[in-house]
């Protein structure tokens, strides 16, 4: 391990460039500008809609006010008299082609359009297709609709009473809104530590439904050519294969018929892996119209229907000795799952990776177990950088640590370094059965405290108390668990979690490499272009990567889950590897001499022992594609392709701490410093990594203090446009701090663990633990999330905090 | 109804619907795709563009209104072959990454710089304040305007581009 204080918060200084002070070195890792800069600084991205098609209509979804109610009639007459519409749609239409409903990512059913009730407000109840966008628009007014209302069920604990409206009655043999019962670790065990220990802690933490919101919302373009029968999408998704698997499961047009296309996506961070009804609808309305149709979502459309995150009602447990060893945890969480149960969870993960709920501590025991349940909300479910529900899982560990620490007035840094895994017991495997591939948590955790001067702090912060001053210090270690596969044991609807990644050197030495990974803005094709330059020295420059086109790109499941670089960066090194072997046979070809007496510098073999004596890949890539006399068995090119199943997930870690200062007279909370160091393993491009933690650390403040997607009694969405809906701007977040230790991975080919959600599962903690720190005057040991300062005045006045 | 504007220094002149906002007249009659859209309550600033110099959120104007006046959108920051300050400061410093906020940040930092040559952090963070990005943080994007600050004279784009 090696721990290196960064310095990117001083933008003076820079991590040293190999590029710029030998100009001739080809350049592999790095900071190095990205390659996707020039289109995007000068307004040439090329996002969903901004592609315009020939001929294209407009597709505009009608939407159901209510949150529960039967559909007893919808009369389109009006809507189709309006002279540029060219076609409505609804669920009846629907019923007719057998595509009212399509599976969902968790073996349920989701409606494409009501059929016979709608079951959350929101959800889709027809479509227009018309000559442009406002035409659409008017149109749905036009469309008369009448509902019967039904009582919703609203408040997950409410959902399995007895007598609770059954949500889901078109599923046979459905009586309740039960969705699954999951479980890991050892309940008896658990239990056993928990009847003999000191100290137990309970408390109930909740992670309220947020939303990923990106800034482009969700579309669809779909041109169906009648004649071959092809289906060319062009979408807004981060996983294009996986959806076009899917799209030939449900729309019964044949795999190799369709294409799909993620052209430049303007964030996604889960909100774009789902397949929604709007995407099906874009494809009927071009079949039915013959015109290549495009659908996209306004702001409230995304935040009310597209795939919500969290949901998580938890009652976390703690059994620690009075010295502060934790021993176990345990906990039992109600999951509200919406309408339909549409997240995105590996097969044999219901609750995702929760069970790493364990966090970063050694302990002797652990359980939880999760139930799914129905409400009349928008379904959904993994999305907003979480790494399948770690997020979830972190938030309540790193919560109940603190509650403990509370208990036995312990310092909650101390209390973290006393039960840290140690280094010496990776690799490590936790009591619900990961194994954490490997680890150094202390030095993070003291190169954190370090930075943001811990003790001075604590000394500073008791000075202002005696003043009356509320000011809090909030720490959370958090370790992470990406790059799923390995695919034995995960897969989405039955698709093994690998990736793909070809790599081809052209006559001249320049290269593509093609992925199956499709980049939201995080950068993909400066650093797909850095792994292969580091492998095969040619400068990223000279290297074109190709993604989001599956007619153009190996078959993978896609990014999300932190899955890019541990996933397909392993693709591209182990091909990369595969085109350096074959290059080593060609050049001994070429230079008369044997494999095996020549050695590899970067970009070049050379004679074992006379250096000036050497082919580099470009020359070996002309002999490959020229006429050399190939050995037996090597074709005449320098290409390559493998499919990575990764041996085990990676598990990045990080410690964070923030500074904040309530105001005592209206509760508003004001980050004053926010301090992350983080491991990821190796760093490919630093600035890119940096700039993922910063992005995750604003949306860890965002959910702690303002994000929330709320419902009232009826279940109307609260949180339906960005006035209601609130995400950090620049003048609520901090300058951030970082910092760094390199601990690669051991199993994986470049010892890289991904980086792209490590600040938002760990920055929520650390920033509710800061509040529930300046409150601590007041008693206050626990506070749900949001902290907006209606709740936190609430808590200070002793009074329960109010919904948002 | 006709309407006639003035669009990154050429003369415009289009048949509109009465009720078109500024952000389609530009995104689909004029095919100027870098301004975007992301919100339909004018609080998100992915539509910011300059209209006679001043940020203005073009959801939230119709075409008809910016009739006569002066409109500057990201395909009018580089100067031909030479990019603005800004736009090199926001690929220096790592100001974007899905570049969907992007040219709304980066014309908001043209226009403050232009009316305030170095404006401290607390002025860029204000200036920034009515528009989201969700994928950077905000850091690197102070960053970014602050190199802009730093090297008011643009160079040629094509020593920038490289990789
Ligand atoms: S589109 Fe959101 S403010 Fe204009
Ligand atoms: S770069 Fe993605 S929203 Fe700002």
């Amino acid at each position: 391990m090696t721990t290196v204080q960064d310095r990117s918060a001083m933008p003076q200084e820079r991590e040293p460039n190999p590029a710029l002070s030998d100009p001739d070195r080809p350049i592999g890792y790095g900071r190095v500008q990205r390659k996707e800069d020039p289109r995007f600084i000068r307004g040439r991205g090329r996002y969903l809609d901004d592609i315009v098609l020939p001929g294209m209509l407009h597709g505009a979804i009608l939407r159901s006010p209510v949150a529960h109610a039967r559909l007893v009639s919808v009369d389109t007459t009006e809507a189709l008299a309006h002279p540029k519409v060219r076609a409505v749609v609804t669920g009846k239409d629907l019923e007719g082609l057998n595509l009212a409903w399509a599976p969902t990512l968790s073996a349920d059913v989701q409606a494409v359009l009501a059929t016979d009730k709608v079951r959350f407000q929101g959800q889709e109840v027809a479509f227009v297709v018309a000559d442009d966008r406002y035409a659409a628009r008017d149109a749905l007014e036009l469309i008369d609709v009448e509902y019967e209302d039904l009582p919703p069920v609203v408040d997950a604990r409410r959902a399995l009473d007895p007598g609770a409206p059954v949500i889901r009655d078109d599923k046979e043999g459905q009586t309740d809104n039960h969705v699954f019962d999951w479980e890991a670790g050892d309940a008896a065990a658990t239990d056993a530590v928990f009847a003999r220990a000191d100290v137990v802690v309970s408390e109930e933490v909740v992670y309220p439904r947020v939303h990923p919101a990106p800034m482009e919302t969700c579309g669809a373009i779909a041109d169906y050519e009648p004649v071959e029968g092809r289906l060319t999408l062009y979408e807004t998704s981060q996983a294009p294969h996986a959806h076009r698997t899917l799209f030939a499961m449900v729309a019964g047009i044949p795999e190799h018929k369709i294409r799909v296309i993620s052209p430049d996506i303007g964030g996604g961070f889960g909100n774009k892996v789902g397949i929604y009804p709007g995407y099906i609808l874009a494809v009927v309305g071009s079949i039915v119209t013959g015109r290549p149709v495009k659908w996209v979502e306004d702001r409230s459309e995304n935040l009310m229907s597209t795939s919500f995150a969290r949901d998580y009602i938890m009652r976390g447990e703690v059994a620690a000795t009075r010295e502060g060893k934790i021993l176990a945890v345990r906990t039992t969480v109600l999951a509200d799952h919406g309408a339909f149960n549409a997240t995105a969870q590996p097969t044999k993960y219901p609750a995702g990776f929760f069970s790493i709920f364990t966090g970063s501590y050694d302990l002797e025991a652990a359980h939880c177990s999760v139930t799914g349940v129905y409400t009349n909300k928008a379904p959904g479910g993994v999305a907003y950088a979480c790494s399948f529900r770690v997020t979830e899982a972190v938030y309540l560990v790193e919560r109940m640590v603190d509650v403990l620490a509370a208990e036995l007035a312990m310092d909650p840094a101390e209390l973290r370094l006393k039960n840290f895994i140690r280094p010496e017991q990776f690799p490590y495997r936790n009591k619900t059965g990961w194994e954490y591939d490997s680890g150094d948590y202390e030095p993070a955790m003291r190169m954190a405290m370090d930075r943001i001067g811990y003790a001075d702090l604590r000394r500073e912060q008791a000075e202002r108390r005696d003043r009356g001053e509320l000011m809090g210090i909030g720490v959370s270690f958090f370790t992470e668990t990406v790059g799923a596969g390995p695919r034995k044991h995960m897969d989405i609807v039955g698709l093994g979690m690998a990736d793909g990644a070809e790599v081809r050197v052209h006559p001249t030495g320049k290269a593509v490499v093609r992925l199956s990974v499709q980049t939201q803005g995080q950068g993909h094709e400066t650093t797909f272009a850095q792994i292969l330059a580091e492998e095969l020295g040619i400068p990223p420059e000279d290297i074109d990567v190709v993604h989001g086109d599956t007619d153009n790109t190996p078959f993978g499941l896609g990014t999300y889950g932190s899955r890019s670089t541990p996933v397909s960066g392993g693709a591209v090194a182990l091909a990369a590897r595969k085109v350096k072997d074959k290059a080593r046979l060609i050049a001994a070809a070429m230079l008369e001499t044997r494999p095996e007496d020549l050695e590899w510098e970067k970009g070049r073999w050379f004679v074992a022992g006379d250096p000036t004596v050497g082919k580099t890949i470009a020359e070996i890539a002309l002999g490959a594609h020229g006429t050399v006399a190939l050995p037996e068995g090597v074709d005449g090119n320098l290409d390559a392709e493998v499919t990575y199943d990764p041996p085990n997930l990676t598990f990045p870690f990080g410690a964070y701490i923030c500074v904040v200062d309530v105001d005592p007279g209206t509760g508003k909370v004001h980050v004053r410093r926010f301090v992350a160091v983080d491991d990821c393993g190796t760093r490919i491009n630093p600035m890119i990594v940096e700039g993922q933690i910063h992005g995750g650390l604003a949306d860890g403040v965002g959910m702690a203090l303002m994000e929330f997607i709320g419902f009232d009694e009826q279940g109307n969405c609260l949180g339906g446009s960005f006035m209601d809906y609130l995400i950090p701007t620049a003048v609520e977040v901090p300058d951030w701090e970082t910092g760094y230790t390199v601990t690669p991975s051991p199993h994986h080919p470049i010892g890289a663990k991904g980086i792209g959600e490590s600040a938002t599962v760990g920055s929520p903690p650390a920033v509710v633990n800061a509040v529930v720190d300046a409150l601590a005057p007041f008693g206050i040991r626990h506070m749900d999330m949001p902290c907006t300062p209606a709740r936190v005045w609430a808590a200070m006045q002793g009074r329960p905090t109010p919904p948002v | 109804m006709q309407v006639s504007m003035t669009v990154n220094g050429t003369e415009v002149s289009r048949d509109v619907e009465p009720r078109q906002l500024l952000v389609h007249f530009l995104r689909e009659t004029l095919g100027l795709t870098g301004t975007h859209w992301g919100c339909d309550t004018s609080n998100c600033g992915t539509c910011v563009v300059l209209v006679d110099g001043v940020p203005v959120k073009s959801c939230t104007q119709l075409a008809a209104m910016t009739a006569g006046h002066e409109v500057r959108t990201v395909e009018g920051l580089a100067d031909g072959g030479t990019l603005d300050p800004v736009q090199q400061g926001f690929m220096e410093e790592h100001g974007l990454q899905c570049g969907f906020c992007t040219p709304g940040m980066m014309l908001t930092a043209r226009a403050l710089l232009d009316r305030q040559p170095h404006p401290d952090e607390t002025t860029i963070r204000e200036a920034i304040s009515g528009q989201i990005c969700r994928c950077t943080g905000y850091a690197t994007i102070v960053r970014s305007i602050q190199w802009a600050a730093a090297h008011p004279a643009a160079a040629p784009s094509d020593q920038e581009v490289r990789a």
